[in-house]
């Protein structure tokens, strides 16, 4: 029973993580029907300029709060990811809106290589130590689970952006014209909006929301490096797909639940597979999931059809 | 800005020597159309001649190949679409270009994006719902779910709530039941009535021609014929080729 508990937390804390980087994929592909692989190095680079910003911070002002330097790294780290995802819209992805389908999604891994490698230029190759500046002492709320600080910040803090994104998208002037471009930009364009606007807003919004993913993941695990977008934003690509690709409350219900089948498959794997294999393999549980969902379900849990646009 | 003498009034509309050049194809060779104020113009012709075209190009979707299109004076042809609505004019496009997954009052809504008068837009959009009352019954449901025959009321509730000065109608009567189709004209009618200026395209001649004062013949990229509504009907060469009858005047056509 502890470790169901114990599984239940820890899947929770990372779904939540993959769930507001699966947002932006899906925010993308609804809006321009592009997978754009680059989203999670947008993950990366927000940790990165956020971890720059605290030791920048430690060293200029070393008697600042824990929670003042958090606050004002975030400051930092969402607007450089969101001029960022501007940027590559403005400068690649835009050209390429009539352009064959295979272009932009070969683009956009060209766009993630040179992430990783000017990352890698600017900060080397080897593992930082991240400040965990929330508190990463467990307690104990059922004897036997343990639960800290910044795993509880993480999931109230995206459960509160992704309401917050839920109101902007079904509520709002701008969330309006956010789904009317995603459904027809010719006809939304009609309609006095400027699609080329709202479609480099939804960049931007998703590279806000990576900003944050990638500073939370990074607090978690106490470590960052050029290449840390690559996997969660693979697994986060995979909760879109697994929650239906296009559709907002798809990649929150497919973060959240490839987060729990990933923490559950890590703590029973070795029962699985009588000890055959540890919870290092814990990743081959989103791949499954992958191929599954692409299998049976290609429309993914909550997606009505496959859209076909390029 | 408008230096022209009051009389004879300036168009709203004019299409200067307007060539389109589509996937590769000239699609409009070279046309001139006004539209004065107030008026009701229709551009019939047969599939393919180029009326869409000359319709999406007067919207903003298509790119002049030459020519030019002035609109209330000002040249507007190199202008987006999103800002030539912001003048004031409103395409309903061919198929009716609803936005199937909004709700019917969100795709109301659109209609007044551009528009930052609340109080202006709950107005207008009570007007719409006193000319359209079937649209009003359904303002919570998903637009996709409306019948053809709503839908392409909706579409024509939409483009009027952002107050256009120029209505663009591409086949309003596509695919619609005649009763329908009666009814929709009838709100057409009282739109043109209340002072808007309407440009029709319409598959239907006989009632293109009902409905408007004059008319544009459009024949594989160019304007062949024009004349006021009653000439046209009566024309012996469009009443063979548009209104179906085949063999009222021989040789002629």
């Amino acid at each position: 029973m502890e470790i169901f508990l114990q599984q239940l937390v820890n899947g929770l804390v990372v779904g939540s993580v993959y769930a507001l980087v699966a947002l932006g994929y899906t925010m993308v592909y609804g809006i321009l029907g592009l997978i754009n692989f680059a989203h999670g190095d947008l993950v990366m680079v927000g940790a990165m300029v956020a971890l720059q910003t605290m030791l920048f911070l430690m060293g200029a002002a070393p008697g600042m709060s824990p929670l003042t330097m958090l606050t004002l790294s975030l400051a930092v780290a969402i607007p450089v990811c969101m001029m960022l995802g501007y940027t590559m819209e403005r400068l690649a992805y835009r050209r390429l809106r009539n352009a064959p389908r295979l272009a932009p999604l070969i683009t956009a891994i060209g766009m993630s290589f040179l992430l990783q490698t000017i990352a890698m230029i600017l900060w080397g190759r080897n593992y930082h130590t991240f400040p965990q500046l929330v508190s990463t002492a467990p307690l104990q709320p059922v004897a036997g689970v343990f639960v800290t600080p910044i795993q509880v910040t993480i999931v109230v803090g995206s459960a509160l952006i992704m309401a917050a994104l839920i109101v902007l998208v079904t509520k709002t002037r701008l969330g309006r014209a956010m789904r009317a471009t995603a459904e027809n930009h010719r006809v939304a364009a009609l309609m006095g909006v400027d699609t080329n606007l709202i479609i480099a807003l939804t960049f931007v919004i998703g590279a806000a929301l990576a900003a944050v993913a990638g500073v939370m993941y990074a607090s978690n695990y106490g470590i960052a490096h050029y290449g840390m977008g690559f996997m969660p934003g693979l697994k986060a690509f995979t909760a879109a797909v697994l929650g239906g690709i296009g559709n907002l409350g798809g990649a929150m219900l497919g973060g959240i639940v490839l987060g729990l089948v990933e923490s559950f498959g890590a703590g029973y794997i070795e029962h699985m597979t009588f000890g055959l294999l540890n919870s290092s393999y814990q990743d081959i549980f989103a791949f499954i999931i992958l191929g599954l969902v692409l299998i049976f379900r290609p429309t993914g849990l909550l997606g009505e059809r496959v859209s076909d646009r390029a | 800005m408008n230096t022209d003498p009051p009389n004879p009034p300036s168009p709203l509309l004019r299409l200067d020597g307007v060539q389109i050049a589509y996937s590769g194809i000239q699609a409009v060779k070279g046309i001139d159309l006004q539209l004065h104020r107030g008026e009701r113009v229709s551009l019939i012709g047969a599939n393919g001649a180029g009326k869409t075209t000359t319709l999406n190009a007067i919207a903003g979707l298509l790119p002049l190949a030459r020519g030019e299109i002035l609109y209330d004076g000002d040249r507007i042809g190199q202008l987006p679409a999103h800002k030539r609505l912001r003048r004031g004019i409103a395409l309903v496009p061919e198929g009716r270009g609803i936005f199937t997954r909004l709700t019917v009052e969100e795709n109301l809504r659109m209609g007044a994006y551009s528009r930052r008068d609340a109080a202006g837009i709950e107005a207008d959009l009570e007007r719409v719902y006193t000319m359209l009352p079937r649209i009003k019954e359904r303002l919570a449901q998903v637009a996709g779910t409306l019948s053809g025959g709503e839908q392409q009321m909706l579409a024509i509730g939409r483009a009027l709530l952002s107050r256009p000065k120029l209505l663009l109608l591409d086949e309003p009567s596509m695919g619609l039941a005649p009763l329908i189709v009666e009814k929709i004209f009838e709100v057409l009618r009282s739109v043109g009535n209340e002072g808007v200026t309407i440009l029709l395209v319409e598959q239907n001649a006989n009632l293109a021609l009902e409905f408007s004062q004059r008319a544009y013949v459009m024949e594989s990229g160019r304007i062949t014929l024009s004349g006021s509504g009653p000439e046209l009907l009566t024309d012996p060469k469009v009443r063979t080729a548009y209104l179906g009858e085949i063999d009222a005047v021989g040789e002629r056509g």
